[in-house]
Order: C-alpha cells, then structure tokens, then sequence
C-alpha cells in the first residue's frame, strides 16, 4: 500500500511525478528572475505523514496526510517576494516566479550576487527501512505493548494515549547561482501521556523519544519500555507533589531537556533576522561576554539521525556546527542567506521552513551547552536551599526585552544537599542576556535530548533538538504559589 | 453541481465502492496575501493559493482519517485507497460514526461572512496601509526607534462538506488583518509590544494610524520596567489577557480533555465554578464576525452555548464523537483544521459587567495590572497556573510603574471563584474575547 519514495533521488521524484525537472527550475528562475534580483529560489517539497493514536487500550485513530507544493522567492535589497501553490503544474509555478517577482521589479534589483552553495550535503540520516513505510502490523503491535506496560508500571494510571507519528518529506531547491540539491528526510517521534488518579486528585504526565531514525530506535534496548514506565512515573509522582516555591533561589538544572534553557534564554536572541533589524536583546554584542566562562554554546546541525539535523538547510546550504558562545563569549549568530548577506556574514546552514508555504528564517538546529569538568553530584550537595529541574514543558521569550520562561513537568526542592520533595507548576523566568552568567557550576555529564523538541516562531513550526550537562544557576526567580 | 460538490461526491462514492460504510469529506479552497513593511520598505510579500481535501472513513465501527493538497484524480483515488485499508485495521469503536443524517442542517444562514465589497485594491494600496500603520507607530514618540515591521493580510476560504448519506453544503468566508510591532527604547532598553485589528470585510477594519498609535504607547508604557517583590495581591487582567483565560476553560471543558479525564471540568457540570457574576458564552451565529460559521465540521448547524451561565458549569462542547462517550448530545463544535475532527469554540465571549476599567485599577490599593503573558504554564488536568508576565504594578489605585520578569500564578477554578471585578469593555477583536477581569487575590513571584 504505502509507496516508497524514499528509494528514489529527489531529483527524480519530482520529474517523474510531477514532469519538474532541475533544468526547467533553472529555465523558471532565470527568465523571470535572472538579472533584477540579488537572490532566488524555487523550493519543490512532497510530505507524507503517518499518525496512529491509542487511546482506551486500543488503536482507534488512524491517519494520513499528504501534502506537496513549491515556493519561489525573489529577494531584492531586504525584500523578499514569495509566492507559493500546492499545484505543481507549469501554469502555476510560472504565476508564482511572476508573483514573487513583482516585488524586485518595484525596487529596481542589483543584479544576482546570490551566494553560491557552498560545500557537499552531509549524509547524516539514510536508512535502509525509514519509518514511513514499516508496516502497520508491528507499529501496532508496539502501541498496544506500550500501553500494557505503563498501566503495568503503577496501578495509579487510569488512562494511557501513545501516539506514532512517522514523516518522509522529500524536498528539491534550485537557487538563481545555479545550485540544485535535494534532501530525503525521514522522521518519527513516540509519544506517551499517562493520567494517573489516587483517591480525588488526577495528575497527568508524559514522555516520549524519536529522531531521523528507523523504527527499530524504539525496540534497541527496550527503549519503549523506559518511555512507557517514564510516563507511568511522571504522572504518579506529581500525585505527591507539593505546590512549587515562589521567590528567587538557586536552580540545579538536570542534563538534556532542560537545554530548553538555552534555546529560549539565548537561542532565539542569537538568530541573524532579529540581530540585522537590532531587536534582539543580544544585538551588537558579538566578542562581549554574555555567559559566565563555564559556558560554551553550540548550534549543530549535522549530529546523524538527530531530530534537529538537517543534511542541508531549507535553503540548500550544508548545515554546520556553529559556535555561539565561546567561554562566555559571543562569537556568532545563526544565519540564512539573506541575513548573512545584509550583514555581511556568512550562511550558517539555519535557513529553515516549516513547509514549502513558508519563506525560509534563521532557526535553531540541536542547540546544546559542551561539558564542564564537575560531578553532578557534588553540584547537588552544594545547595543549601533550592530546586533541582530535571523535566520542562514548553518555554517562550520575548527577544526584545531578553525576559524568558519555560515550565517545569518534574522538580524537586534541595534541602541541605539532597533532593527532598516533588514540587508542581514551577514556572522558571529570567532575562536572556543576563541567565547565563548566573552559571556557577557545569557537570561533565552532557545529554541530548530524547526527540521530541518542536520550535515555534512567526507561526512556523520546525523540530529541534537541545542539550544540556547538569548545571547551577544562582538566583533564579521561580514562579510558583508558595509564598 | 459545483466543482467541489462534484469532487466530493467522487471521493465518497470510491470510499464506498471500496468498502466504507461511510465517509465525509472537508474541502477548503484558500487564496491568501500578505504584505509586512519595515522601517517604511517593503519587507516580504507573500502570495498563496491552497486547497485541502480532509476525508474520514467509517468501516462499520472502525474508522481513519486521510488529507492531501493534492487533488489530481490519481492522488485522491490513492488517499482514498489508503484510508479504507487504515480504517481495516483500526479497533472497532461503538461510538464512531458520522452524526444522524435528519440533524444536518438544512438552509445555511447567510452569516456575512463574506466582503463582497469592491473593487479589490491593487497590491501597493495593501502596502501603503501597513506603511502607514508603521509610520504612525514610528511618529508617536522620538523613543520609538525602530520596529519589527507592520503587516497586512487578506484571506478569502471556500469550505464545502459532503457525507456519504448525500449531504452536500458550504460556504466562504474573507478576513483581514493588520499589526504593528514597534520597539520603544531608553537608555540601552528595549521594549516591544504590539497592537491589531483583525475583520471580515476590509473596511471594518481599524484605522490604521489609530492601530500604529496604539501599538506605540503600548511599547511606551513598558520603558523602565522592573521585577517587583514576591507578594500575594490582587490582579486585573487586560481584555487580551483575559481571552486567555477563556481559552484555558473552553479546553477543559471540551470534549476530548474530558473522555480522557484529563481536565478539572470533570463531572463539574451543573455545579458552580466561577463567581456568580461570571457568565460565558460561545455564540457562532453572530453576522460578520471571525469565528462565525453557519455549520460545524460535520454539518451540524451553528448555536449560541452558554458554556457558564452566573458561575455555573451550563454546557461541555462537544463533537459528535465525544457526546457519545460522554452519554450527551453534540453541541455542534466539531472542528475540522487537519484530517481528523476535533472541538473548537467559535466566538467565546464573558458578559461585560458595568464597572470601567478605571475604576477597577482605581479599586486597587496595591496589585499587578498584566497586559502579556508568556509561556506554557497552565496545567488542563488540574487548573495549575503559573505563566511569565509583564504590566503595571498599581499603587494607590493608580498604574504607578511597568513591571516585568516576573509570573502570576494560582489555579484557575480559584481564579474564576476569586473574579470580584468584570469590566464594562468587552470588544470582539477576535475569536475569543473578554473584558478586563479583576482577581481578588494570587502570587506574583519575582525578587
């Protein structure tokens, strides 16, 4: 039933199917585009994604979506004309180099300067089953032995929802430098929500994992069973915990997920779009200290079978490891072409979309802290007074005035060195620029997180990946209700 | 028949010759532009057109869900294809299926939803009016110092829906938009903020140096903000802020959160959860407005709901999938955003009360006016809430100074039974819309 287009080059896949050839892209961007603007592209894009939902012990919802279209986007100084249609039929495609022409023509363009592609596409994620076309029996199969073991894991869980999502997009972009290159990419993720009830009170929690990876990622080393009892626990330990406290103290932050630190109190501020218009708190200040010299940040685009990796970005640029603070020190922001170009920078492989009815912004790859020299133990046994945040839900920033937030699913209070009580709906909030050089403490036990990352910005979702070693903040403000 | 009747009609009629024992499809046709200005250039102008077919398939009790841009005859006879043989190997469920086939409405109403207002204006006259909009911001005050951009949209929807029982009947729709974020500045601080107008016909839209003037003094009033001491006080909620607060209680009120007894709604029907001078209502019928639609995502007609009525929990909202399991009737909120169908409010609005908003501040001996929240803080199961905010901190019953970097938090069902004030300033600017409330009392965590 399920095709498998991943078999295929994608510079095939959209001549065969849909009769769109490099050449005739080229022939689109040079005689609409050729000559009166500084930059263009045409962006082919195909996506089939596959969601099947448990719920009430039994798999009930089922899904498949398909969509595909093509972008074309002429830039012109710091315009950007982009027209977009989910019909690839030469009339269409034709209407839209026309559309997203127009807005070069009313500026008069210098010419193509576009910076050529530069460097060859990684190999960072072919397999040789992707998870798209697994056949349903065994993702079935693993749905209903998932759901067995987190209502196993504890009496407590009343409910259980697992979800499997697997994806193939398959993209194919021509630039006006005469660049073509394509990119297969798969994706799956695995999620499970526990709700666990004791006596009158209902708690819910959750865990999951995925990546660029086949779907035999879940199986190696029982993985699913760790997600499955971690969902289990998330719920029923909240089931205890006490209301969070409110106040400045000193925050411990475990390793992996709560690299979601970094991605909002920094991330976002360092992208080239807000740091060229100079409303990032962080604008201008490339060489100053920003972070305390325990921190060094990276952006790496290019870690195999990562859910944030890309072979190339969205614009066709090979994606990179970009060092962001060096020891504290500012020393780069993310770029996509246009950026780079208007601040005489170089593209950093960030150009990213979330589909082909998107233009292209400099977005976050797996964005992560290296390893410090210190035990997390001996991290934990220094707090007098604290909390220890080893699970986030989601964060947001304000990247003009640098003030961030992100929620805690799982913390606990540190009394005199040891961690003592669960606490619920802690709520973290700090200021960009200044979060950083609050770390007083790194651990040597640097962790990805385990997949399930999804970036939000300008209404365009992208998946992402963050990372973290155990580390101390000093004077945090935490949000919670006890005074 | 129209084209996308015919279409639809197609796709069902292979759904059953491939085995379904029923089907519906959703069909959305869109042609969209937008227009952002910065600093007076012209920024990015986006063009689209896009049409989606959503198809769900019953197999006696069994069903599956299938969606595609692509609506060449080949794609649609594959995504139909594959749905009948999803729908096979899904469990069998006893409360699927499409809703009765006599409960379908039968006359759409005509809502206004549609600007048929000519002539249409050429893509330079939607330019000028975020220019203009920015140029306001930009000319209100020398600390306004630069700026996001200004954007204008306009969006024009089609939406058919066909069952398998020969059910067929849509309808358009049109919306605009226009926002402007500029930044305020003062001795190495930045602030942003933003203000909108959103319609469905172009000229209901605001005016757009009254827009970018707004947006300005917005940004303004947040230079030299500070965090303040944590504290137990009351706190009053802009109009925006809020909405939020509505949409918290529409989700947990709504169909999905409660069959998976994920929401602090359950088996609250019927029983007080707000202070009696709360009444809320979702009411999808009123002409020209954006949430507005004659018909629910499977084709049952569009009603005002009194979700709170005087504090009490009057209606869930429900689907027709979720009123089964919960032993109720549907109450016409399917929503039909992706493949599958799920619950959505249309125009959810609480009652204006009769106090101004400035005799609610002036109630005020010592608290935090919030005018943004940010953040994922709020807790469906359980009603924990504790989001990032920023506003004015009130002395004297007087906006005394900005206050930033700080959260608000409490639980929502206290929240609601602590309201002791309800402004008299309901708009409805958008889909959700609220006036100022005033909480008696909850913690705002800072130094």
């Amino acid at each position: 039933m399920t095709e498998n287009i991943a078999r295929m080059p994608p510079e095939r896949f959209f001549s065969e199917r849909f009769d769109v050839t490099p050449s005739l892209m080229e022939r689109l961007l040079g005689s609409n585009l050729a000559g009166r603007v500084d930059d263009a592209d045409i962006y082919l894009e195909y996506r089939v994604n596959e969601e099947l939902v448990l719920e009430e012990n039994v798999v009930k919802k089922a899904s498949r979506h398909v969509s595909q279209g093509a972008g074309v986007r002429a830039q012109s100084g710091a315009r950007t004309g982009y027209a977009h249609t989910d019909d690839l039929a030469l009339k269409n495609l034709e209407e839209a180099a026309r559309q997203a022409r127009a807005i070069a023509d009313r500026s008069g363009g210098s010419g193509v300067v576009a910076v050529a592609g530069r460097g060859r596409p990684h190999d960072l994620y072919t397999l040789a089953e992707p998870p798209i076309v697994t056949e349903l029996a065994r993702k079935l199969d693993l749905l209903r032995r998932i759901d067995a073991a987190c209502r196993a894991a504890d009496p407590r869980v009343r409910q259980v929802i697992v979800s499997l999502t697997s994806e193939e997009v398959v993209m194919l972009i021509a630039t006006a430098s005469g660049w073509t290159v394509g990119d297969v990419r798969p994706l799956t993720r695995l999620n499970i929500t526990a709700i666990a009830e004791d006596g009158g009170r209902r708690e819910i929690g959750g865990f999951g994992g995925g990546g660029r990876v086949p779907f035999d990622f879940y199986l190696e080393a029982d993985r699913w069973k760790r997600f499955a009892t971690e969902a289990a626990r998330q719920a029923t330990l909240k089931l205890s915990a006490i209301d969070a406290p409110a106040g400045t103290m000193t925050v411990v932050l475990g390793p992996g997920w709560p690299g979601i630190l970094l991605h909002e109190a920094i991330g976002h501020g360092l992208e080239g779009d807000f740091n060229r218009k100079g409303v990032s708190a962080f604008a201008g200040r490339l060489g100053q200290k920003v972070a305390s010299e325990l921190v060094t940040v990276v952006d790496d685009g290019t870690i195999a079978n990562r859910r944030g990796s890309l072979n190339v970005d969205d614009e066709g640029t090979p994606t990179g490891r970009n060092v962001l603070i060096e020891n504290g020190i500012l020393r780069g922001y993310m770029q996509d072409r246009l950026n780079a170009r208007l601040m005489g920078q170089a593209p950093t492989g960030n150009g990213r979309r979330e589909s082909y009815a998107h233009p292209p912004m400099p977005r976050m790859t797996n964005t992560f802290m290296l390893a410090g020299q210190d035990d997390p133990r001996e991290i934990l046994k220094a707090v007098s007074r604290g909390l220890y945040a080893v699970n986030f839900g989601g964060g947001q920033v304000d990247i003009t005035s640098g003030k961030f937030v992100f929620s805690a699913s799982e913390a606990y209070l540190i009394e005199d060195g040891e961690i003592t009580k669960p606490v619920k709906g802690a709520t973290l909030i700090g200021n960009g620029p200044d979060a950083l050089t609050r770390v007083s403490r790194v651990g040597y036990d640097l962790a990805l997180d385990e997949g399930v990352g999804t970036c939000g910005k300008d209404g365009q979702s992208v998946p992402v990946g963050v990372g973290l070693p155990t580390i101390r903040l000093d004077g945090m403000t935490v949000g919670g209700t006890a005074v | 028949m129209s084209a996308d009747a015919a279409l639809l009609a197609d796709v069902l009629a292979r759904a059953t010759a491939r085995g379904a024992t029923a089907a519906d499809g959703f069909l959305i046709e869109e042609q969209s532009f937008s227009a952002s200005v910065r600093l007076g250039q012209v920024d990015t102008v986006t063009h689209s057109r896009e049409q989606r077919l959503a198809l769900r398939v019953f197999a006696g009790r069994a069903s599956a869900a299938a969606s595609t841009s692509d609506l060449s005859r080949e794609s649609l006879e594959r995504v139909v294809d594959e749905a009948t043989a999803l729908a096979r190997v899904t469990a069998e469920d006893p409360h699927a299926g499409l809703p009765d086939a006599a409960e379908l409405i039968e006359h759409v109403p005509d809502l206004q939803l549609e600007d048929h207002e000519g002539p249409e204006p050429t893509p330079e006259d939607k330019i000028e009016l975020a220019r203009r909009a920015e140029a306001a911001a930009l000319a209100a005050d020398p600390r306004i110092t630069n700026s996001e951009g200004a954007e204008y949209f306009d969006r024009r929807a089609h939406y058919a829906y066909a069952t398998s029982h020969g059910f067929a009947r849509g309808y358009s729709t049109s919306s605009f938009g226009l926002t402007v974020s500029p930044v305020a500045a003062k001795d190495g601080e930045m602030q942003r903020d933003v203000w909108y107008s959103y319609a469905r016909r172009r000229r209901a839209l605001e005016d757009a140096e009254s827009i970018g003037r707004t947006a300005a003094a917005r940004a303004l009033r947040r230079l030299g903000a500070r965090k303040v001491k944590t504290a137990e006080v009351p706190v009053i909620f802009d109009p925006d802020t809020a909405a939020s607060l509505l949409r918290s209680i529409a989700g947990a009120a709504s169909g999905p959160s409660l069959y998976r007894r994920a929401s602090f709604l359950l088996e609250r029907l019927g029983t007080r959860i707000a202070a009696p001078s709360v009444t809320i209502v979702d009411d999808g019928l009123l002409p020209g407005a954006l949430g507005s639609r004659p018909f629910d995502g499977e084709g049952l007609a569009t009603r005002r709901t009194v979700l709170v009525g005087e504090g009490k929990l009057e209606s869930y909202l429900l689907d027709s999938y979720s009123a089964r399991k919960l032993g109720l009737a549907s109450t016409h909120h399917a929503s039909r955003d992706g493949a599958g169908v799920s619950v959505g409010t249309t125009n959810l609005m609480l009652r204006p009360g009769t106090t101004s908003p400035q005799d609610l501040i002036g109630s005020v001996k010592s608290g935090f006016y919030v005018t943004e929240l940010i953040g994922f803080g709020v807790n469906g199961v359980t009603g924990d809430y504790s989001r990032g905010a920023a506003g004015m901190w009130i002395e004297d019953g007087r906006l005394a100074f900005p206050v930033e970097e700080v959260t608000v938090a409490g639980n929502l069902l206290e929240m609601f039974d602590r309201i002791e004030g309800i402004g008299n300033d309901l708009v409805l600017r958008d889909r959700v819309a609220a006036p100022t409330l005033k909480i008696a009392r909850m913690v705002v965590a800072g130094d």
